[in-house]
């Protein structure tokens, strides 16, 4: 207890980390869901849908499933770095979340000044992501060296040439923002002086996306190929080299690599929506106050047609836990109503809808485009990707010398 | 003990154990993942010194590219694990105490020093900011920046040029 009254700033942030943990590992699984279900009904199938309503705890089937299979270790592997490797990869994925603000720097805890919706503020929080997950890069590789097996060395080398090509592209085609905002604090990218609060014309939100259009898709075509999605999958192209990098993997180290893959996802999306779809700023103005009722009329209109569902379409266990789902989803949606509770969450609700558009489109691709040649991929990088971001740079820098935008 | 103290010993420790590593390591990429463990304890140092920018772009260039670069070279090249030589008499009899001898001079001529013997007294430092590191960059040191820039670029094309095809 003398703890945590002398230490009340790190006794919040273990606990903000814990939430927010909590928060991530359950979207992580969650994501694998959907996934599993967009593409379905992309390719005319179903999806999941026996374990669990719609399939609501295959994540958790899959989980244990995965906790409970034999670890096999292959006997030529180097053992520190093949068991290093998958930790590695997760806790680097998991460590970028934690400089995200998820909602409004004004929002406070109560008696200690500490904002509720980011674990720390920090003023080179952008630049820290990347030095984060540059360094993410280690757990493919090393995972890839560690089997000692030539399909795991292929992907592993794919990876690490793939993953250093893209990442000067990906950090090129954000300096246009920074530049822009003037700052690396990720509060003040959003809605700081030079942030991207306000309209033009009145009704179109001043994102950076607009200005910024040319930095956006270059940014968002090297996320895909960072975080080794379709259609840059090359390090584990099944045709090719079995899995790639984790081929030997099996067991939850398996399912590590899977989780870093997801929650790097997460990480780009939260990137892109900060730099260019403002954060947590609404798309609509101030004045319209009836938006804060969104979020509470969403879920509450998300419950009724569960219910809907529920007395319609499910038989036997299904229905009784599709039930539990619309009651917990009106519980919900009746909190966000009351307008103490719907002022403080409607930050938080315009960046997690944000997400989730991104990642839609992110699963929305994979299950449209076919995968990229190996030398097509590099040549794509370098030779278009990181001269267009170039030029996007020094366009953006000549528009703030010539003073075409609203700061010098 | 405040907490800023406890993590200065726990990456100075992490530094120096991850130094002794790499020297006695066997296998290349032991090595490899030792140097990216100094270079990360190091970058946590120069944050507590109230250098967040110089820590991330540490970060970012020393363990982020570089060593990605010897990691992806030693898995390319497959390097097997080295083989131990006998240590050298000279190496033992003149190296060994000349090393310890450095370390004391260093240490003694450290504590002396203003910055030494503000040691545990000096609270932390302002943070430099990134404006400030940019403005000293770009306005007092422009030139070296420049000619460092151009040097860089001829390294590059030097690199073509070795790496060029035979037509």
């Amino acid at each position: 207890m003398e703890f945590i009254s002398q230490h009340p700033v790190l006794v919040a942030s273990i606990i903000k980390i814990a939430v927010l943990l909590f928060i991530v590992m359950t979207a992580l699984a969650y994501l694998t869901w959907l996934e599993r279900k967009v593409i379905a009904h992309i390719q005319s199938r179903w999806g999941p849908y026996y374990v669990g309503a719609h399939g609501l705890l295959q994540p958790l089937a899959d989980g244990l499933k995965f906790l409970f299979k034999e670890d096999v270790t292959p006997p030529v592997a180097d053992k520190l770095v093949y068991t290093l490797a998958p930790f590695l990869a997760l806790s680097l994925a998991l460590s970028a979340i934690a400089l995200i603000p998820f909602g409004p720097p004004n929002i406070l805890i109560p008696g200690l000044g500490q904002q509720v919706f980011a674990i720390t503020d920090i003023n080179i929080g952008l630049l820290l992501v990347f030095a984060i997950t540059s360094i993410g890069v280690y757990g493919v590789a090393l995972a890839g060296w560690s089997s000692n097996s030539k399909y795991p060395l292929m992907g592993g080398l794919r990876s690490s040439a793939q993953m250093i090509s893209y990442e000067v592209a990906l950090t090129m085609s954000v300096v246009g923002v920074v530049l822009l905002a003037g700052t690396l604090r990720f509060n003040e990218i959003i809605a700081g002086p030079h942030g991207q609060s306000g309209y033009w014309l009145h009704f179109v939100p001043r994102w950076n996306i607009f200005p910024q259009i040319v930095g956006f898709l270059c940014y968002i075509t090297s996320a895909f190929a960072e975080t080794n999605r379709v259609p840059f999958d090359l390090p584990e192209a099944e045709t090719e080299l079995v899995a790639g990098f984790h081929t030997e993997y099996s067991s939850f180290k398996f399912a590590m690599f899977f989780m870093a893959e997801y929650a790097n996802m997460i990480t780009v999306a939260c990137l892109a929506t900060i730099l260019f779809f403002g954060g947590w700023l609404s798309p609509f103005p101030d004045s319209w106050t009836w938006q804060k009722f969104l979020p509470g009329a969403g879920l509450v209109l998300m419950g009724i047609y569960c219910a809907y569902d529920t007395v319609s379409e499910m038989r036997g266990i299904a229905r009784i836990q599709l039930a539990v789902v619309s009651l917990l989803c009106l519980a919900a949606g009746l909190i966000c109503l009351v307008p103490s509770v719907a002022t403080v969450i409607l930050g938080t609700f315009w960046f997690t809808t944000k997400v989730l558009v991104i990642l839609f489109v992110y699963i929305w691709i994979r299950g449209t485009l076919p995968r990229f040649r190996y030398d097509q991929l590099m040549s794509f990088g370098w030779k278009l990707l990181l001269p267009v971001s170039l030029a996007n740079l020094v366009a953006t820098a000549a528009w703030i010398a010539y003073g075409w935008v609203r700061h010098g | 003990m405040s907490l800023a103290f406890l993590m200065f010993l726990a990456c100075g420790v992490l530094a120096i154990s991850g130094a002794i590593v790499l020297i006695l390591a066997r296998e290349p990429i032991h090595s490899a993942l030792a140097l990216i463990q100094v270079m990360i304890a190091l970058a946590v140092l120069y944050v507590l010194l109230g250098a967040p920018f110089i820590a991330a772009v540490q970060v970012i260039v020393y363990a982020g590219a570089i060593m990605v670069l010897f990691v992806f070279v030693i898995m390319l090249l497959n390097a097997g694990s080295e083989e131990r030589t006998d240590f050298s008499q000279i190496a033992k009899y003149v190296g060994v105490p000349l090393g310890v001898i450095l370390i004391f001079w260093a240490a003694h001529w450290l504590w002396r020093s203003p910055a030494g013997r503000a040691i545990g007294t000096a609270t932390a430092m302002p943070a430099a900011s990134t404006r400030a590191l940019s403005v000293e960059l770009f306005r007092q040191y422009l030139f070296p920046f420049e000619a460092t820039s151009i040097l860089i670029l001829i390294a590059i094309l030097g690199a073509l040029v070795l790496a060029r095809k035979e037509p």
